[in-house]
């Protein structure tokens, strides 16, 4: 009964990490700059490999390949705002200007207690 | 201290991708473990920021509230992407970190880089420049109710 319901759950991650992943990708294509892109695929590399590795760690039940792929969540978890956030930079400071509909850049933030904008 | 943390996680690590318990191996690992402590120590990485201990505790609590916000910011991203209008207006702002330590603004901007609709493209000292896909996630982080999570995760709650 309960392996029963595991696979269903199983599949059910499986299932929706995946159609995640399509959005992501769909979301690449129809975004209209560099910066809005990387919003895209942030739904992939987030809530899809999130959903389809949990999807796989039901598969594999309590061994080391679960533990292996735990790991795998964590690089994601780790790597991947890293690797959004030099992508930005790298191309701001290229000189790539992002369409903008407001730019709060130069605002009072909060207290303002550090230093210049920007 | 730190250093014999550190030492076993690495150790518990080599086991865990290793899945081949002969004594030989066990010993490899062991002796790996130690040099890669070794060779951290030389080069003063296995401190406060190479290898935060402390943060364990606010951990526990900390990863599942990110990771609900990420499913709820990732469902907005989705719909948006979907939506036939495709209703998006990117906005940049600045915000103030209000962590004490680099370890606690590395998270804070890593957690709104990790949150679908919002990414960090600038840190200085503690003022981050955000990208966001909708004015209101600009607005939320402006907000500060994240700032005020991560500095309790960095006080170790």
């Amino acid at each position: 009964m309960i392996a029963i319901l595991i696979e269903w759950a199983s599949g059910a991650m499986i299932i929706t990490g995946s159609i995640f992943i399509v959005i992501g990708a769909i979301g690449l294509v129809r975004m209209p700059d560099l910066y809005t892109r990387i919003h895209a695929a942030s739904v992939t590399d987030t809530l899809g490999a999130g959903l389809l590795l949990g999807g796989l760690m039901l598969q594999s039940g309590l061994s080391l390949v679960t533990l292996k792929l735990a790991f795998l969540l964590g690089l994601f978890f780790f790597m991947g705002p890293v690797a959004s956030h030099a992508l930005a930079q790298a191309a701001l400071q290229e000189g790539i200007e992002p369409l903008l509909r407001e730019d709060r850049r130069h605002r009072e933030a909060g207290s303002g207690e550090s230093g210049e904008a920007r | 201290m730190r250093h014999a943390s550190l030492g076993l996680m690495l150790f518990a690590f080599w086991l865990a991708l290793s899945g081949h318990y002969t004594p030989f191996l066990i010993a490899v690992g062991v002796v790996c473990a130690l040099a890669c402590v070794a060779v951290a120590r030389r080069m003063d990485t296995g401190d406060a920021e190479g290898h935060p201990t402390h943060l364990l505790g606010g951990a526990i609590t900390y990863f599942p509230w990110l990771v609900l916000e990420i499913v709820k910011s990732a469902w907005t991203v989705s719909k948006i992407i979907m939506n036939p209008r495709l209703p998006i207006s990117p906005t940049m702002t600045v915000v103030d970190a209000s962590q004490k330590t680099s370890v606690g603004i590395a998270t804070y901007a890593n957690s709104i880089t990790l949150t679908p609709g919002t990414i960090t493209t600038h840190v200085r000292g503690k003022r981050l420049t955000v990208h966001a896909l909708i004015r209101g996630g600009a607005l939320d982080l402006e907000g500060g109710a994240m700032d005020a999570r991560v500095t309790k995760f960095e006080g170790g709650a």
